[in-house]
């Protein structure tokens, strides 16, 4: 069976039509506005990073080719034709990357500490005054936007080259980063358990330690893993200004153009992001898992 | 008043053996990964040359450092950093856009429910293969093909985020409703409508929120990637460290910290504008 479509007679559908084409004009407007001053913004941007479309297309054909060469050996073959050849250093890079994965170990469980010690005192639910509140928060903040890179140049100076300078830099950047998660996680924590502790008369200590800690601590956790992940990448490239680690061999390959060992450093990295990635990803389901489970 | 009867103790525990009786291995997994993280840290600072002495010495010169940042002061300087600075936010905004405007096509061969799972498992691992390498790397690469100077900068923030919101796009169009695209396909649509009229509206605020959030955290990027030479207030940051001129470089610390709070503030108001308030909180 066909049913007709109810059509308004015209003199009712004239001012809707005409109320839909202004509605429909006036958000055209809005995003052609904007879109230009995007495009505004992009073109100022060009001429500030000195962008040379010139330059790019003459040089593009390197960067394919510049992967290229870094997956030939010297002798002119593929990389993987001759994987000893390829990774002949292993052990010493085996060596750094073990040293690049202790600096980021050592540098997140250094971060959670601290941030554990001022989460409480950043968190708006548990914080004892707001004073305090507010120097921790800004402390939190500082560490974090500052880029750990920064502190790791500033720290090679004052505490020597090697990969010392580099776990302090991650530490006070993993406590910024931390510290802020972790203090989310306390306000985002029932409040109820606070005051039945409180109700007997308990210190503030006591308040944190047996009401607000063991529901946060598994989202602890799992924010801790995540920043061991993310801390992996950084102490990658930590080397980079001589806080220890891999990077330093890496930087050392890209500039004295070592084309194979360039590609066999990378790889290294990769897999173990990937298989860090992996480890974290199940460790962080399996804590998830059992706090929904019990 | 009625009285409690005592609890008869042997008949709870026979019937709840798991709470009064934990297996061996539930009480002990607590200590040992205490003690077995504890040892690993132990052995860490161990082998990274961590000594007390070390520590004290190194924490006496910061402090010394710290004084001689006060007062932060450009010197004569201030046109060039704010020059670097401007340099700086321009990589920021031209590295994202041209991230993203290369991840969108790529980003529907990684999403689910658009290509079918033979193609989506390569497209996903040379993302994520993108992404396992940092933004310096990608520079010092970019610097061999381009040459010295902030176009390299910006290629390598192009590149590293393209894998990224690769991902992040392919996530946001997975959680896209089918509904829509399904009723495209019922009207008699190509796939390449279903994909403009069906998928793209829903997607497009969720991907500009996220482009957004991502100038915000180039901007700090791009404030590193001159230490290697990728144009940016980074290099004059990591020239003014080697020759320890402390008030200049507390000074760009500063800037850098004003820099990346304007940035903040301004996507966190177009992130509201664009998403509405509720789907950002």
């Amino acid at each position: 069976m066909t049913s007709a479509v109810a059509i308004l007679p015209s003199q009712q559908l004239a001012p809707l039509n005409e109320a839909y084409r202004k509605a429909v004009a006036r958000k055209r407007l809005r995003v052609a506005l904007g879109a230009a001053v995007f495009v505004a913004a992009l073109v100022i941007a060009a001429f500030g990073a000195e962008v040379n479309l010139k330059t790019f297309f003459t040089y593009i054909g390197n960067f394919a080719s510049y992967f290229d060469r870094i997956l030939k050996l010297d002798d002119g073959s593929r990389v993987w034709t001759n994987v000893g050849e390829w990774f002949w250093g292993w052990q010493k890079w085996l060596r750094l990357l073990g040293e690049t994965l202790l600096i980021s170990y050592v540098g997140t469980l250094i971060g959670a500490v601290f941030a554990f010690l001022l989460n409480f005192f950043a968190a708006e639910n548990t914080s004892p005054a707001t004073w305090l509140r507010f120097v921790v928060r800004r402390l939190l903040e500082f560490a974090r936007t500052v880029p750990g890179i920064v502190f790791a140049l500033i720290f090679v100076i004052a505490f020597g080259l090697g990969p010392m300078a580099g776990v302090l830099a991650i530490a006070i950047h993993s406590t910024g980063a931390l510290g802020k998660q972790f203090s989310e996680i306390v306000e985002n924590a029932d409040m109820k358990p606070v005051e039945g502790v409180h109700s007997t008369g308990a210190s503030w200590v006591s308040c944190m330690r047996f009401a607000v800690l063991p529901q946060v601590v598994a989202g602890y956790a799992s924010y801790a893993l995540l920043r061991f992940e993310i801390n992996v990448r950084e102490a990658s490239v930590m080397g980079f200004v001589g806080a220890g680690g891999i990077g330093q061999e890496l930087v050392v390959a890209i500039r004295k153009f070592y084309y194979s060992d360039v590609s066999a450093i990378l790889v290294t990295i990769i897999i173990t992001v990937f298989i860090i990635d992996i480890a974290t990803g199940w460790l962080r389901g399996r804590l998830f898992g059992k706090e929904a489970r019990t | 008043m009625n009285q409690v009867p005592a609890p008869d103790s042997d008949q709870l525990r026979a019937r709840y053996p798991q709470v009064f009786e934990r297996p061996a291995s539930a009480r002990l997994a607590t200590p040992v990964v205490a003690l077995l993280a504890l040892a690993i840290f132990i052995f860490g600072l161990v082998d990274l040359d961590f000594s007390p002495t070390r520590f004290f010495n190194g924490l006496h010169e910061l402090g010394w450092i710290t004084l001689l940042m006060l007062p932060p002061d450009p010197g004569s300087s201030l046109p060039l950093y704010l020059k670097a600075m401007g340099e700086t936010l321009s990589i920021a905004l031209l590295g994202t856009t041209l991230a993203a405007l290369m991840a969108l096509p790529v980003s529907l061969f990684a999403a689910r429910n658009v290509v079918p799972d033979i193609v989506r498992f390569p497209v996903r691992r040379f993302l994520d293969s993108i992404r396992g390498v940092d933004t310096l790397i990608w520079a010092l690469v970019w610097i061999n093909v381009v040459g010295l100077g902030p176009f390299a900068g910006v290629l390598a923030i192009a590149v590293s985020d393209f894998g990224a919101f690769g991902k992040l796009f392919s996530e946001a169009i997975e959680a896209a409703d089918r509904k829509q695209v399904e009723g495209i396909r019922a009207s008699g649509g190509s796939a390449v409508h279903e994909i403009r009229f069906g998928l793209l509206p829903q997607v497009l605020p969720v991907i500009a929120g996220q482009v957004l959030y991502f100038i915000e955290s180039n901007t700090r990027s791009a404030t590193i990637i001159g230490i290697v030479g990728a144009g940016g207030i980074g290099l004059q940051l990591a020239e003014q460290i080697r020759v320890l001129e402390w008030q200049k470089v507390s000074f760009l610390i500063l800037m850098i910290l004003v820099a990346v709070a304007a940035i903040d503030w301004i996507s966190g108001k177009l992130r509201f504008a664009i998403i509405g308030r509720r789907a950002v909180a």
